[in-house]
């Protein structure tokens, strides 16, 4: 199996990180906490794609409650916390009854990493002891279907594929079928990336979500929305309009193995309630962590 | 969606008309909007604190024009900055040796491959023979992605056997191309990211190698502020000697562009706007300054329309509109050309302040208001079409059956066409060319 040399992915995961912490913790613990301090703490939060105006939204509570007397750091992280959509504690993905499928509806805007997600959340299943079958319904992408087999093949999961150019919504209905006679726990389907602002591609998810809700009419689906940890604001606008089109319930914010933080998430998570669930950190099939919110914050600030 | 920069500089300077010069104070609460604007536009903060004490400078102090208000002014200011900082370096592509290499590199997912096979395309189209070369064997199925982009625009991949070192691949594209007479290639390599050391070196020793006469960095036009760090160090590690700043198409503003050109010094010279191969466009500084300002971009539908209403069409035009000749089946010619100029919410995405029309214009058509005029028009008689007065309450029903529609469907799109053709006369008489849109508010 032909990959990147290996090696440098956990230190890069460590710098991302650190780099992150340390200057937040820095600024934060700056002896003098007046409006140098502030105006720091608010350039490390737009640094990190924040965004400028839930910036200045966090730091004018944060300073709120640092005036009623809490710590800055606690403030600061207190107010973060505060953004987090409510997880549910529930199993995911979701799997009404015994003899429907989970389904994963995996969607996104272009090179946002679907297809490595899918791969890897496959392999996450599959080595808990799952029946896990793949749906090739990006149909549209030179070789994407190749891609997605590629990873079928090395995980070790059976793939439900049509030709180049097919409708997806068609494969996605044969892979259900295939799901129910073969007695398989879950479905992941790869979408096409598409432009949020393109309304045919976005009704075309759309029926995508329509075609497993006629199939498995029981079938609770999740839909993924996978995020790009390097994008800026445009982030938000990606996620409202993908929830308004599929209707989202958790992000996947891949390419945290980078120096960007991500945080327009924030911005997401807020304004849409929908939770961010997975971390992807790098290309191997296990380089995908449980996201909590706690922990996140945790190592922002430790 | 953040409002339009102009508009919040009008509600904050907007009183001010009829003073001599911009003060000190106005422009420190104009900075403010600017400042927020270009962040939301995910221009670098560092290099929106140093763009903003330059505007300040200028600004401060300066005379308000005729015509002008303040806020226009500060506009004005910040407009041809931005253009600028966006027009450094040479936006040509440098195509020297033989055969000339081109390498494409940048972070996963950005759109190398994509944008490899515009580039073949756009060579051919100036009647150069370019070769692509596959030089990304760690994604699954890469190659095959560039081999099919190549079938079908029948252009040569070179592709190696797996296990082939990315040097031995790019070397034997090269040897490849002198062989079979190619005179550009253009290597598409592997995402990598800045920071991972082993893949940065394997760029630098492809780059030492292969010395491409230009190295082009893809960029994502969606990218926040990482933008700079990573095109910091690819630009260290080759160096980078222009961007493809791509998904252009999307809504995202842009301003990672304008943060790499301005750290870096390195120009864009194509945008990528679309996912099909012909989707591959020459930069122009100024309109990306205006589309990170939010006033759209008049100039690149201007060009749109001239390109898909051809000259003598128009004139005829004009000379049927003089005669009062003009009849249904030139409506309908106008609908398709309009058609063509490309999906409505995109033209009306590039008119200033049309912005938030552009998606229900977009539902609009896709709600089928085009295509039902258009059957509407095809389900007439060749008489019918030339001469609607013929059209009587058993033919109108005839054509509403014909084309499954009803008949106040057919009488609004008669309506709609008698209104069309005064107001084209008019518009003809005053000498304008650009006709108006052959469908109204329901």
């Amino acid at each position: 199996m032909s990959g990147p040399p290996e090696g440098t992915i956990d230190a890069g995961v460590r710098r991302s990180r650190l780099g992150f912490v340390s200057r937040m913790r820095e600024v934060l613990r700056a002896s003098d906490t007046g409006d140098v301090m502030w105006d720091e703490v608010e350039e490390t939060l737009i640094a990190g794609d924040v965004g400028a105006s839930l910036a200045l939204y966090i730091v004018g509570r944060a300073r709120a409650d640092v005036a009623r007397g809490m710590v800055p750091e606690i403030a600061v992280r207190h107010e973060l916390g505060a953004l987090f959509a409510r997880r549910e504690p529930v199993p995911w993905p979701r799997k009404p009854a015994p003899d429907v499928p989970a389904v994963v509806l995996v969607i996104g805007v272009n090179g946002t990493g679907k297809t490595t997600t899918i791969a890897k959340l496959a392999h996450r299943f599959h080595t808990r002891g799952a029946k896990v079958l793949l749906a090739a319904g990006d149909t549209f992408r030179a070789a994407a279907i190749e891609q997605l087999q590629t990873w079928a093949d090395r995980v070790g999961v059976p793939l439900v594929a049509h030709a180049a150019g097919a409708d997806p919504s068609a494969v996605v209905y044969d892979a259900l079928d295939a799901a129910v006679a073969r007695g398989i726990d879950v479905v992941i389907v790869d979408t096409a990336g598409r432009l949020h602002t393109k309304s045919n591609l976005m009704e075309e998810l759309a029926k995508i979500r329509r075609t497993v809700a006629k199939r498995l009419p029981d079938a609770q689906p999740e839909v993924l929305f996978v995020l790009d940890a390097t994008t800026g604001q445009n982030g938000l606008s990606q996620a409202k309009a993908f929830h308004e089109s599929a209707g989202l319930t958790g992000i996947a914010l891949t390419k945290l193995d980078s120096t960007a933080k991500g945080g327009v998430a924030f911005a997401i998570e807020r304004s849409l309630g929908v939770p961010v669930l997975f971390a992807g950190v790098g290309e191997r099939v296990d380089h995908l962590l449980d996201f909590h919110p706690d922990a996140f914050l945790e190592a922002l600030f430790a | 969606m953040f409002d339009v920069l102009s508009d919040r500089l009008r509600d904050v300077l907007g009183k001010l008309t009829g003073r001599g010069r911009v003060s000190e104070a106005d422009v420190d609460l104009a900075m403010r909007e600017v400042r927020l604007a270009l962040l939301e536009a995910d221009v670098n903060y560092k290099v929106v604190k140093d763009f903003v004490a330059r505007v300040r400078e200028r600004a401060i102090g300066a005379e308000v024009l005729e015509n002008l208000n303040a806020g226009q002014q500060v506009i004005k200011i910040v407009h041809e900055e931005l253009t600028a900082l966006l027009s450094v370096g040479e936006r040509g592509l440098r195509l020297q040796g033989s055969p000339s290499v081109i390498a494409l590199v940048g972070l996963q997912g950005s759109g190398k491959t994509t944008s490899a096979a515009k580039l073949a395309r756009h060579f051919v189209k100036q009647g150069r023979q370019p070769l692509l070369v596959a030089a990304d064997p760690y994604r699954p199925a890469a190659v095959d992605q560039l081999v099919a982009l190549g079938r079908s625009l029948d252009i040569p991949v070179h592709r190696a056997p797996a296990g082939t070192s990315v040097l031995d691949i790019a070397k034997g594209g090269l040897a490849e191309a002198r062989r079979s007479g190619r005179d550009v290639v253009i290597v598409d390599t592997a995402g990598r990211l800045q920071v991972d050391q082993v893949l940065m070196e394997e760029i630098r020793g492809l780059a030492a190698a292969i010395k491409p006469a230009e190295t082009l960095l893809v960029v994502d036009a969606m990218v926040g502020q990482e933008a700079v760090s990573v095109a910091q160090a690819f630009h260290a590690a080759l160096p980078v000697s222009g961007l493809v700043l791509t998904k252009i198409d999307g809504d995202a503003r842009g301003g990672a562009a304008l943060s790499i050109s301005a750290v870096t010094g390195v120009p864009v010279k194509f945008l990528g706007t679309g996912e099909k191969t012909d989707a591959l466009e020459p930069f122009h500084p100024d309109r990306l300054a205006g589309r990170i300002l939010g006033m759209g971009d008049v100039l690149t539908l201007v060009e749109r329309a001239q390109e898909t209403f051809d000259q003598k069409q128009a004139e005829q035009l004009a000379t049927k509109l003089r005669k009062n000749a003009f009849t249904l089946e030139d409506f309908l010619e106008q609908m398709q050309q309009i058609k063509k100029m490309g999906p409505l919410g995109d033209v009306l995405g590039m008119i200033p302040g049309m912005g938030g029309m552009a998606k229900d214009a977009q539902k609009a058509v896709e709600g089928g208001e085009l295509s039902r005029v258009e059957a509407i028009i095809r389900s007439m008689t060749a008489d019918e079409r030339r001469d609607p007065h013929v059209l009587n309450g058993s033919r109108r029903r005839r054509i509403a059956r014909g084309s499954g529609t009803t008949l106040p469907d057919v009488n609004r799109v008669l309506k709609q066409f008698q209104e069309m053709r005064k107001l084209m006369r008019q518009m003809a008489g005053g000498g304008r060319r650009l006709p108006g849109l052959p469908f109204g508010r329901r």
